[in-house]
């Protein structure tokens, strides 16, 4: 018996959100009484791997394969089932990210197992299984017991804090029964931006709405963002209207995130727009109406111009900060 | 090519949520149903290459896994143009019994492309779309945010962090879309509700399916503290509060 873990590399390297996994995985483990395994797909070397034991995963299995250099999710499937397998894993944890996403309800089906999904904490009891997960789109939370024999859980980004063990993890190569004929993505053309702070990955979210009048407007929002090592995003209207690129759209049907601190600048606060960005830790909004509603959701708030405050947040940070 | 659109009912995402019976259910008093925006984008995706005649497409059909109460919401669905509607008649409680049901009705139908969401803006799962692919052993794509036919090959765009990929995987197959699928919802017109008055609602009773999950109670949020205000005057105030009060900088 143990908890399985799905560690996503990125060219090789875990980020942040793999070792809050890992983290999260040896907690689950110690509730259950046993240690947690990781299950890493791809070219990532030992010194790399062995990270994970610093969050107290015990082990890690390696799988290497160039059938899987596509993503490929009938076929991830079938390698993480049969890790689960040889480990004779109980629980199964997997982030709550797009790859997340495609996997863990292909493993539900392949493994008979129930799936909590977007879960922010720990279980509140292993005996029944009972996860709380968001539901009405951040309207309020649901308290799910998963009835099956092996369970699955997805973790929201940015719930689960590091929680550094220090421990060698044992690197051993794994070899699941897979070939590239069962490989059926075809992948054509990849088109990635680099350098940007992804808004999922980021701590600091600096995020403008319609309030910022116009794209021309965007400088010193993106210098604030830029000084705070943040990423930036936007409310929809403001993507529809082409100011900003769409992956910066957050909420109910854009991005989904839970940063640290989320700064809302000229948004009105949209029960559509707060879907997306009510997990955050800290919400900061400047308006100008004081009967917005984004200061209903917000901890810190100031009634004002975007024009006129922006530049003035941007010195304080450069002076306070001392950049 | 037949095409199958899983629509979930949802309320209208502006409602105030609330629940009854301790907690356990949902307080559908005064709510208004719509189709979950992500469906209605992908039924939209799918007509839309229907009606370039190149593509092929025969058919738009749509699948919904719930009661009697729900047929207002396949309606719309029939009025906005689907060609015709499955229902499949069980209260949706599980991720995995309802995608079990889709998947019987895909089975037994031959769709070449199923189309789901995202994820419902209910009960917030991302699962029944993969759930239904591996039901039924077919190659999925998610987060995908273009589809074309090209060719009489299927094109697909998809996210991932930090960019995009184009692949694309042979039919049958379950495409799971998100932002980018298409633009704006198409609307029913005066015709198109005429029409659906007379289109089909197939209704059937549910397989015999394990639930594997249960919701033992719904919690609201914390009610958040009050929002400390900070003088517009003074800025500065701000950057030092979430330096020093907070520590978020
Ligand atoms: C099905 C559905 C899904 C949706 N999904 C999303 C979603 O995912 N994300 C999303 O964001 N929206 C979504 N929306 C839209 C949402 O309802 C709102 O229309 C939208 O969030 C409003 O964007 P906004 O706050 O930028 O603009 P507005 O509502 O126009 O607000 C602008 C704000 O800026 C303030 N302002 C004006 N001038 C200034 C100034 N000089 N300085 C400071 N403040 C100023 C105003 O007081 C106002 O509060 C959705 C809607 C529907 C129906
Ligand atoms: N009861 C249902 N009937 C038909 N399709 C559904 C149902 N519930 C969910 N779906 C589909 O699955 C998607 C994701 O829902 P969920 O897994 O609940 O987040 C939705 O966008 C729909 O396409």
């Amino acid at each position: 018996m143990s908890v399985l873990v799905f560690t996503e590399n990125w060219d090789g390297k875990f980020k942040k959100s793999s070792f809050e996994l890992a983290s999260y995985a040896t907690k689950v483990a110690e509730m259950l009484g046993t240690t947690a395994t990781a299950v890493s797909i791809g070219n990532v070397d030992d010194s790399e791997l062995k990270s994970l034991g610093n969050y107290g995963v015990k082990k890690v299995m390696c799988v290497k394969n160039d059938s899987l250099n596509v993503h490929d999710s009938q076929t991830y499937t079938k390698v993480i089932a049969e890790a689960a397998q040889k480990e004779g894993a109980k629980v199964i944890i997997i982030a709550n990210n797009n790859t997340g996403k495609a996997l863990a309800p292909r493993l539900s089906v392949r493994l008979k197992a129930a799936i909590g999904s977007g879960v922010n904490k720990l279980p509140l009891s292993v005996n029944p299984f009972v996860v709380v997960k968001r539901a009405y789109s951040g309207n309020a939370y649901a308290q799910v017991a998963l009835k099956s024999d092996i369970k699955i859980i997805t973790l929201a980004q940015n719930s689960f804090e590091l929680i550094e063990t220090p421990n060698d993890a044992a690197v051993e190569a794994f070899a699941p029964s897979i070939d590239a004929s069962m490989v059926k993505t075809q992948l054509k053309d990849v088109q990635k931006q680099s350098g940007k702070i992804l808004i999922t990955d980021a701590e600091i979210v600096v995020s403008g709405g319609r309030g910022m009048k116009s794209a021309d407007n965007w400088a010193p929002l993106s210098e604030l963002a830029n000084l705070l090592g943040a990423a930036t995003a936007c409310s929809r209207p403001v993507s529809d209207e082409g100011w900003r690129p769409h992956d910066e759209h957050t909420g109910q049907t854009g991005k989904i995130i839970a940063p640290n601190l989320y700064i809302a600048i000229g948004i009105s606060g949209a029960t559509q727009h707060i879907a997306g960005v009510s997990s955050s830790k800290f919400i900061v909004a400047i308006n100008s109406d004081k009967d917005a509603p984004i200061f209903e959701a917000a901890q810190y708030g100031i009634v004002g111009d975007a024009a006129k405050v922006l530049p003035q947040l941007v010195e304080a940070v450069k002076e306070l900060k001392g950049k | 090519m037949k095409i199958l659109v899983c629509i979930s009912n949802v309320p209208d995402t502006t409602t105030k949520v609330k629940f009854t019976d301790n907690n356990t259910k949902f307080d559908a008093n005064g709510v208004q149903w719509v189709i979950n925006p992500w469906d209605e984008l992908a039924l939209t995706r799918a007509l839309e290459l229907k009606d370039n005649a190149a593509n092929g497409i025969t058919a738009v059909s749509v699948i919904h896994v719930g009661n009697a109460s729900s047929e207002p919401t396949i309606r719309k669905a029939l009025a906005i143009g689907a060609d015709d509607a499955y229902r499949v008649n069980a209260e949706p409680t599980d991720a995995y019994n309802v995608a079990g049901q889709i998947s019987e009705i895909v089975k037994s139908e031959k769709f070449d492309i199923v189309f789901c969401g995202i994820e419902s803006s209910d009960f917030n799962g991302s699962t029944v779309g993969s759930m239904v692919a591996e039901f039924l052993d077919y190659p999925s794509v998610s987060a995908v945010s273009g589809l074309n036919i090209e060719n009489g090959q299927t094109v697909i765009t998809r996210e991932i962090d930090g960019g995009k990929e184009v692949v694309s995987v042979p039919a049958p197959f379950v495409a799971i879309v998100q932002k980018g699928i298409a633009k704006e919802p198409r609307i029913a017109a005066m015709r198109g509700i005429m029409q659906a008055r007379t289109k089909a609602i197939k209704v059937s009773e549910p397989v015999a399916i394990d639930s594997l999950t249960e919701i033992v109670t719904f919690e609201l949020p914390q009610p958040r503290a009050k929002c400390k205000m900070v003088d517009a005057e003074n800025p500065k105030q701000l950057i030092e509060l979430l330096m020093n009060e907070a520590k978020v900088i």
